[in-house]
């Protein structure tokens, strides 16, 4: 039995959240999110080069570190915690995942590199209009030309789809869902749109394409097995993020509570006010129990264990993220409703995740389907 | 749920495993999963079952051997327990020996303590009760009011205790007193073990919910037990009775949770023979039940893996009772629901099935061993550092 966390792993936390206290604070968090390119491109390229931590679950071959997802899922749970702004899950969670995960070695070789050591951000572009994550959803169509692949048609809600070096879509071929790499500088046929989103400290951006020219991976009509898996380890990983916000939201809501005085004491000694507490400190743990199960899973490998504990962290830590984040703005009472007091962050936050890879209404099916029931 | 504790214990689980599968049969077999720690259930037989596993050597696993345990470690505790619900054994009678007063003489107790009572525990030839509430004593343990006084060699103890489990049976009760008639709260309290052989103590079962005569209140007058029979010091009554509270191995995590699972499992057939996955409302209550308990399992894991490699049970180990019990609760309600009116008919002498049963003892998970709203006090407090309520 080793579902607990090794030194390393403790010194990982550690180094992972010293780093983001200095280069993600709530003034950087504020002005990231009111910039439209939302990230600092040197602690980007400090994140890979110091820490490595583009590359820290991919294989060393393709210029990763070759860790498991427990791992990373430590990373992206202090990511949460700080709020981090910025491409990491896009390209991380999605894009390097997608390119692990299809059928096509040289396409690996040619543009993991790129993540790992930081030049390049990337995301994975699946939803439409529809925002629909399953396979039916992709109406985007591929066309095979003399000059190669042309992708036409839309997608949108792409996550940092504005700043992406490299674009992975995915399309409907003649003979199913494939995958297309564009190289997103100068792409002939691409118009990027960034969408004002609510939650500022995520960016989304809607992507046009006119016959824009793309590199398959893999073989055609292929792609959606991969994707799918693809779209299960961010599940995971997207939930250790939202336990990492959760928890820096309790964190807040439990410090105002032991400052804040009412009637004479501070609010925490009241039992409406300390319960609260009490249950969101369970709702996190719980929804820890759920994030760490999928990363155990991931690391062991059973793949219908996988998509099981995968659709279950989504559902879980989804509703616990939000109904945590809403009780910190409860505690704080009035002030946490401004714009000044970083309550709102939280909440918004949460409810992006909540949406960024399905609802958990979506999840809560996947995963009956999956179970069987 | 298959655990593979690894190959320094496969012997030992081997060994267990080819006992039960002899030992298990007849009588015992047809008493699978019967009894729980507020199921008083076929008692008799679990009583029998006891003294067969007492006679396989198969209690105390963790015990020292002078005092006729097998003194094997933690994590062959841990297998006994799992491989023992794996195999549905019937719940042991002499739980709360094994569990609670038999630790607390180990860690607490003097040597001729444990030389007197801890082997005949092992033998199940005593039985034990706990004598810590009390009428005016619930969530409210420091407000203890049974007077003990010291007589020559002797203790002479007056007052109520309620709520024993498994009172009715007990030869010999541990109990927590007031020694000190001018202390309050949690000064002066010394924890005494009572015979109840005597005129002095008077037992009365209170019938459950359930229509069992399960647990029990305690009269106690002027009754008498030995100078030496306090364990750990006097006035430190509280400290001793904490120290048994707080003692959390994590033996007790894997067959509450394979009970849990077992349910679950139940509810998703139930659910399909009804027709009731086919309604979305439901449908969503019943994956959120699985949700429930597949998180209960993490939980308890995460805890294990930590106490076997000797590091502090994180926070989850200080919630997990309060997400085990609110939770199983709900899946007692959906169940019933989903049982529909043949649910609501009981056999003969209020006879119950497993899920009536079940869904009516859980009712006492939220208040027994610290009632839900002590939890989360306990949890605001101790854990997350939020100040005391001011006393009036």
């Amino acid at each position: 039995m080793d579902l607990t966390f090794s030194e390393e792993q403790d010194e990982l936390r550690k180094v992972v959240r010293s780093f983001l206290a200095k280069h993600s604070d709530e003034a950087e968090v504020r002005r990231l999110a009111a910039d439209e390119r939302g990230h600092d491109p040197v602690v980007w390229r400090r994140m890979a080069g110091q820490l490595g931590l583009q590359g820290l679950a991919v294989p060393e071959e393709y210029g990763g570190s070759g860790f498991g997802y427990v791992d990373l899922g430590i990373v992206f749970e202090e990511a949460g915690r700080a709020l981090l702004c910025g491409p990491y899950f896009a390209t991380v969670a999605l894009a390097a995942e997608a390119l692990l995960r299809c059928d096509d070695e040289a396409a690996r070789t040619d543009l993991l590199p790129g993540i790992t050591s930081g030049e390049t951000v990337a995301t994975l572009a699946l939803t439409e209009e529809s925002g629909r994550w399953d396979e039916q959803g992709i109406r985007l169509t591929a066309r095979e030309t003399a000059d190669g692949w042309q992708l036409t048609g839309a997608k949108t809600y792409v996550p940092d789809g504005h700043l992406a070096d490299l674009l992975l879509v995915a399309a409907r071929t003649p003979s199913g869902i494939s995958l297309f790499a564009v190289a997103a500088a100068d792409a002939p046929g691409l118009t990027r749109t960034p969408l004002p989103t609510l939650d500022q400290t995520r960016k989304q951006t809607r992507l046009e394409f006119a016959g824009t020219p793309a590199r398959l991976l893999g073989a055609e009509g292929t792609a959606w097995p991969g994707l799918a898996r693809t779209l299960a380890t961010a599940s995971v990983l997207l939930a250790a993020e939202q336990v990492g916000g959760a928890s820096a939201a309790l964190d807040a809501a439990v410090e105002y509570a032991k400052l804040r005085e009412q009637y004479g004491r501070p609010i925490g000694s009241f039992q409406g006010i300390k319960h609260k507490c009490a249950d969101m400190l369970m709702e996190i743990e719980s929804a820890r129990s759920a994030a760490y199960g999928g990363l155990w899973a991931l690391d062991a490998g059973d793949e219908r264990e996988i998509a099981v504990a995968a659709a279950l962290a989504q559902t879980f830590c989804s509703e616990a993220f939000t109904r945590v984040a809403g009780d910190n703005i409860q505690v704080h009472g009035g002030i946490g409703f401004t714009w000044e007091h970083p309550a709102h962050l939280y909440l918004k936050r949460a409810k992006s995740c909540e949406v960024l890879l399905g609802t958990p209404s979506y999840h809560r099916e996947l995963l009956a389907t999956r179970l069987g029931i | 749920m298959e655990l593979d504790f690894g190959p320094a214990v496969r012997d030992f689980r081997d060994e267990l495993r080819d006992w039960l599968a002899a030992h298990l049969v007849g009588e015992f077999a047809e008493h699978r999963g019967v009894g729980g720690p507020t199921d008083g259930a076929a008692w008799e037989v679990r009583l029998a079952w006891d003294c067969e596993l007492s006679a396989g050597r198969w209690l105390g696993v963790g015990w020292p051997q002078e005092y006729g345990g097998r003194g094997l470690g933690l994590l062959e505790e841990i297998v006994f327990e799992y491989e023992y619900a794996r195999a549905n054994a019937p719940y042991r009678a002499t739980v709360n020996a094994l569990d609670l007063l038999g630790p607390m003489l180990l860690q607490m107790g003097s040597e001729a303590q444990k030389k007197r009572f801890l082997p005949p525990i092992l033998a199940v030839g005593e039985l034990w009760g706990q004598g810590f509430s009390e009428p005016g004593a619930g969530s409210d343990l420091a407000s203890v009011r049974t007077r003990a006084e010291r007589e020559g060699e002797e203790w002479v103890v007056s007052g109520q205790k309620v709520w024993t489990s498994f009172g009715v049976h007990a030869d010999w009760l541990y109990v927590l007193t007031r020694t000190d008639p001018q202390s309050v709260r949690h000064k002066g309290l010394t924890l005494l073990l009572l015979p109840t052989d005597q005129p002095g103590v008077e037992i009365r079962p209170i019938r459950n919910l359930a229509g069992q005569d399960e647990f029990a209140e305690v009269f106690l007058s002027d009754a008498r037990t030995g100078a030496d029979m306090v364990v750990g010091e006097v006035g430190q009554g509280w400290r001793t009775a904490m120290a048994t509270l707080g003692i959390e191995r994590g033996t007790t995590l894997l067959p509450q949770q394979l009970t849990f699972e077992r349910e679950a499992e139940s509810l998703i057939d139930l659910a399909r023979e009804r027709g009731a996955l086919d309604d979305p409302m439901l449908r969503r209550r019943i994956v959120d039940a699985w949700i429930s308990v597949r998180i209960m399992r993490t939980t308890n894991l995460r805890t294990l893996a930590e106490l076997t490699t000797g590091r502090t049970p994180g926070a989850q180990a200080t919630t997990a009772k309060l997400y085990a019990s609110t939770r199983h609760q709900q899946l007692g309600y959906l169940a019933m629901e989903l049982a529909g009116p043949a649910g609501q008919i009981v056999g003969e002498n209020y006879g119950l099935d497993t899920r009536q049963r079940s869904f009516l003892l859980s009712l006492a998970e939220t208040i027994y061993g610290g009632s839900s709203e002590i939890q989360r006090n306990i949890i605001g407090e101790q854990f997350l550092g939020l100040p005391k309520e001011p006393r009036p």
